[in-house]
């Protein structure tokens, strides 16, 4: 399955996982640098929280893993970005295919308000003109595995602003994966929810973790503790570009971690 | 409002306490209520002897005109005397903002009150389903019908529609995209295209088409789209440029290219929006005679063939009875034709207005109570 | 800030569109593209039949008074006509159309408001030919007792003079009618500018003890004068192509008069929708030219007004 491939399979089983990896990532915004030398190793079936302060360029990264980032006008970048052995940027691959193969879930929860609940679901394979077989069963597969299943399985031809801000997030992730991405990024997805549902999130990222790679960035210092498996925290020093300070492994960064800047920032000094 | 009512709100909250007090009312520093009346009467008085009797005038329009005046006038003498001329030119200013509206209101309302009076006159069931054909200068106002001029006025504004609905749109999504070298370019013709007078738009069919291939309702479907074009594409742009850009993004992420994006989420998304364009553009259409004049032409039989030969229309049949004019049936029979005209404009007015409340951007709000997620633990 | 201290060059960012996308712009910038040639055309058309007439009759066409079967023609009292029945349309509409935005948009309660925009909004979709009957059977009689007391008490002045005692079918009658037709676009677009004044201005000058009025004279109004124009040129521009209402009412004259509430008038859109029916020959350029002259004109009235409606919005997004 190469990134110049224009078909996809979508096969339900479990594959074996998938490692994203940056590397020299830098970014500008017309001709402002906004993150410099970004290097990233998102393991298979892993989970990978990016912290840092605001505007530290994090949502600027993770917008580059899926070449959503140049749909901002004037937005450039530099660097690679391989995943499964190609690179994402590479002269043969193409941006809706690798942004097929890179999920994303974003800040506010964005439910297509004139499609029902399962046609939110289904929307990302009609968008793609992908055949599918037996809709019925990937709205049920997609829902079950966003831990949404149980809660519309009765009202799935509602709409999908019917649903709490929580339940919406949930959808989106299931829309997500209703293309059988290999990684799923996600932009601060708890950002606008509730405590309640931020948790009920959190549980739907720990089930996901067999099945995807995962990126997720955060404000929240607990939930990337609870969540993630490696830290990368991002920081943009006064007039300087975003640079990853230190990164490691959950435990490390919040118990040992080598830079001051990082313990002060994960233990609540500034930020 | 004054100082009395004041101290008696304060009295009955004391002596009812469980009521809950009832909001006090803001505002003040208005004319008086007395004030108010005694100017309106004397400048009422004032008016009757100057306006009726001194001059030798009539007309009910020239003298409500006048008591307006005279009743300001004597209204800002009163304030001033009583609260100074700034005050009163304030209180008189608004006075004559507040009557202007009711004007205005009461202007449309005239219309259409007398649109709906005189229309139902000669109102009868055969004028939807008879034609002009038998009809002579000399026939009883219900004689006669509009049915050739209803169809005409389908098939024309159909054809408009269909011309120039798809067009609209595409140019409004490519304008809300905002990008290229041409949207600004674009956006002037829209804007000037929207001052072009209909009876140019006409002339110009007249020159482009009709010189060659005759008078027909194409010819008229033709000038209607260049009214419908702009119209239409300058509310839809505005639609859909209130499309979340999140849902596009979302679209994207799932790795959609743009067109299908735009077409199975920006589009419904925006529907009942888009819906209340085409409307708006349709009873713009609908109404529209200049542009028929030099293309569709008129026609007192039934011709269900817009391809070729004169036509008729429901503007182009009022306008030909009221023109000729000449006997009181003819002026009835186009107050008859302007009511259906009327209907139908407020008709398409109201559904627009309903399509339009029916907006599907919205925000998520309203939780949707009890849940069964799990319980944090 | 600017990449100094790396020397790590932007990659050319390779998102060649997907053949469906190259496909869907084309269909779109093809429609966009079309609304300017349907434009242009509209030009063309127009010039190539005018030009034979102006070739006949040269500039005289502008500047005489004369209108036969075969020519010459001439449309200089048209153009006045029309000219004039458009300022008195202005004249009513714009004083009306501002203290209708200020009633929206600083007097009424939000209900209130939302009522009176949406009866605007259905005045504006009304149809001319509605406004054109109700003006020539119901207003027209009210109205000639007016016409007669101003040529009786102002008649001194030479617009309100007189000759002779035929009020009916004069400039005035026709741009009161049509002075109602221009009024919403005007008031929209005031409504527009008005609703975005500067609200800590606004309070600044209620904190200073200012009336509601002088606020209105101080803030509001500077503010949206802008608007005002651009609004007022856009109404100009509808007044200036008004057919139906100027047909109907108005008794066509090739003269020119400065007599606006005596009988006869005329406009060049009149002029074209009461001549083509039975036009031929040259007679049908010279109408050709008469339209190309209403078309140039209006699209100039139209582009300066949305250049100055567009500014004084200084970049906001909605387009009206």
């Amino acid at each position: 399955m190469t990134l110049a491939d224009a078909t996809v399979t979508l096969s339900t089983d479990a594959a074996e996982g998938h490692t994203l990896s940056a590397s020299g990532v830098h970014a500008w915004f017309g001709s402002h640098l906004v993150l410099e030398d970004i290097n990233l190793v998102a393991e298979a079936n892993t989970v990978t929280a990016l912290i840092g302060p605001s505007g530290c360029g994090k949502s600027t990264f993770i917008r580059i893993l899926n070449r959503t980032h140049e749909l901002v006008p004037g937005a450039q970048m530099a660097g690679e970005v391989i995943l499964n052995d190609e690179d994402i940027y590479g002269p043969s691959s193409r941006p809706t295919v690798v942004r097929r193969h890179i999920g994303m879930v974003f800040q506010k929860p964005n439910p297509f308000p004139a499609m029902t609940i399962a046609q939110n679901v289904l929307a990302g394979p009609k968008l793609n003109k992908i055949k599918v077989t037996d809709p019925d069963e990937l709205v049920e597969v997609s829902l079950t595995r966003a831990g949404l299943w149980r809660e519309v399985k009765d009202r799935l031809d509602k709409p999908g602003g019917s649903l709490s801000g929580g339940q919406q997030q949930r959808l989106c992730i299931a829309r997500s994966l209703a293309v059988h991405p290999d990684v799923l990024l996600m932009d601060e997805p708890c950002s606008a929810l509730d405590p309640t549902s931020t948790r009920r999130i959190e549980e739907t990222i720990g089930e996901l973790r067999d099945l995807i790679t995962i990126v997720i960035v955060t404000h929240n210092m607990q939930q990337a503790e609870r969540v993630a498996d490696h830290v990368a925290f991002f920081l943009a020093e006064e007039n300087e570009p975003g640079r990853i300070v230190e990164q490691g492994s959950t435990a490390k960064i919040f118990e040992d971690a080598d830079d001051p800047r990082t313990s002060d920032y994960v233990h609540g000094v500034f930020g | 409002m004054t100082a009395v009512d004041t101290t008696a709100t304060a009295d009955d909250v004391r002596s009812a306490p469980p009521s809950p007090p009832s909001p006090r009312r803001l505002g003040g520093g208005r004319t008086e209520r007395w004030v108010l009346l005694l100017s309106a009467l004397s400048s009422f008085a004032l008016v009757w002897v100057a306006y009726e009797n001194l001059t030798p005038a009539s007309g009910i329009v020239g003298f409500v005109l006048c008591w307006v005046v005279a009743f300001l006038a004597t209204v800002w003498l009163a304030e001033r005397e009583l609260h100074g001329s700034t005050a009163a030119t304030d209180q008189t200013m608004g006075l004559l903002i507040v009557l202007v509206g009711a004007a205005v209101v009461g202007t449309l309302a005239t219309i259409l009150g007398t649109v709906i009076v005189q229309g139902l006159k000669a109102m009868h069931l055969s004028f939807f389903s008879t034609t002009m054909a038998k009809t002579g200068p000399l026939s009883k106002a219900t004689d006669g019908g509009a049915f050739h001029s209803i169809i005409g006025t389908f098939e024309q504004v159909g054809i408009a529609t269909t011309i120039s609905v798809p067009l609209s749109l595409a140019t409004a999504v490519f304008l809300s995209e905002g990008r290229g070298r041409l949207v600004r370019p674009v956006r002037t013709v829209i804007d000037a295209m929207s001052g072009v007078p209909s009876i140019v738009a006409g002339l110009f069919i007249y020159a482009a088409w009709v010189l060659r291939f005759g008078f027909s309702g194409l010819a008229a479907g033709f000038a209607l789209s260049i009214l419908m074009l702009p119209t239409v594409t300058r509310t839809s742009e505005e639609v859909l440029r209130l499309v979340p850009s999140g849902l596009k993004e979302a679209g994207y992420a799932l790795g959609s290219p743009r067109w299908r994006t735009t077409l199975f989420v920006v589009l419904p998304t925006a529907r009942s929006g888009l819906v209340t364009a085409i409307l708006l553009g349709v009873a713009r259409a609908v109404g529209d005679t200049a542009a028929l004049i030099a293309t569709a032409a008129g026609f007192d039989s039934l011709n269900l063939n817009p391809f070729h030969g004169q036509q008729d229309s429901l503007p182009l049949f009022v306008y030909k009875q009221i023109r000729i004019g000449l006997v009181d049936s003819q002026t009835q029979r186009a107050w008859t034709g302007a009511l259906v005209l009327l209907g139908i404009v407020l008709i398409l007015f109201v559904l627009a207005r309903i399509a339009s409340s029916g907006q599907t951007v919205r925000l998520p709000r309203r939780r949707r109570s009890r849940t069964t997620q799990g319980a944090p633990e | 800030m600017t990449a100094a201290p790396t020397s790590v060059e932007p990659r050319l960012l390779l998102s060649a569109p997907t053949r469906g996308d190259r496909i869907f712009r084309g269909i779109l910038s093809g429609s966009a593209s079309l609304t300017m040639v349907i434009l242009a055309l509209i030009g063309l058309y127009l010039l190539s039949g005018a030009l034979p007439e102006l070739r006949a009759d040269g500039l005289s066409f502008f500047t005489s008074f004369r209108w036969t079967e075969l020519g010459p023609f001439g449309i200089g009292a048209v153009l006045y006509w029309t000219v004039t029945i458009a300022l008195i349309s202005l004249t009513i509409a714009l004083p009306v159309s501002i203290s209708l935005a200020l009633a929206i948009t600083q007097y009424a309660s939000a209900r209130v408001a939302a009522v009176l925009t949406i009866l605007i909004d259905l005045l504006a979709a009304l149809p001319s030919l509605i406004f054109g009957i109700w003006g020539l059977i119901f207003l027209q009689p009210r109205l000639v007792p007016v016409s007669e007391w101003l040529s009786q008490h102002l008649g001194f002045i030479p617009i309100f003079n007189v000759h002779g005692t035929n009020f009916k079918s004069s400039a005035f009658i026709a741009g009161v009618v049509s002075s109602l037709m221009i009024m919403p676009i005007i008031t929209s677009i005031a409504r527009e500018v008005f609703s975005r004044s500067p609200q800590g201005e606004v309070e600044a000058a209620y904190a200073l003890g200012a009336t509601r009025w002088s606020v209105i004279k101080t803030v509001v109004l500077p503010f949206g004068r802008g608007g005002i124009v651009g609004g007022a040129m856009l109404g100009l521009g509808r007044a200036l192509g008004e057919t139906i209402v100027v047909v109907l009412i108005v008794s066509p004259t090739f003269l020119i008069s400065p007599r606006i509430l005596e009988s006869g008038a005329n406009s060049v859109a009149a002029l074209i929708a009461l001549r083509i029916g039975e036009a031929h020959g040259i007679a049908v350029n010279a109408l050709m030219a008469a339209g190309l002259t209403l078309f140039l004109v209006t699209l100039l009235v139209n582009m300066i007004a949305s250049a100055i409606v567009s500014r004084s919005r200084s970049g906001a997004g909605v387009e009206l």
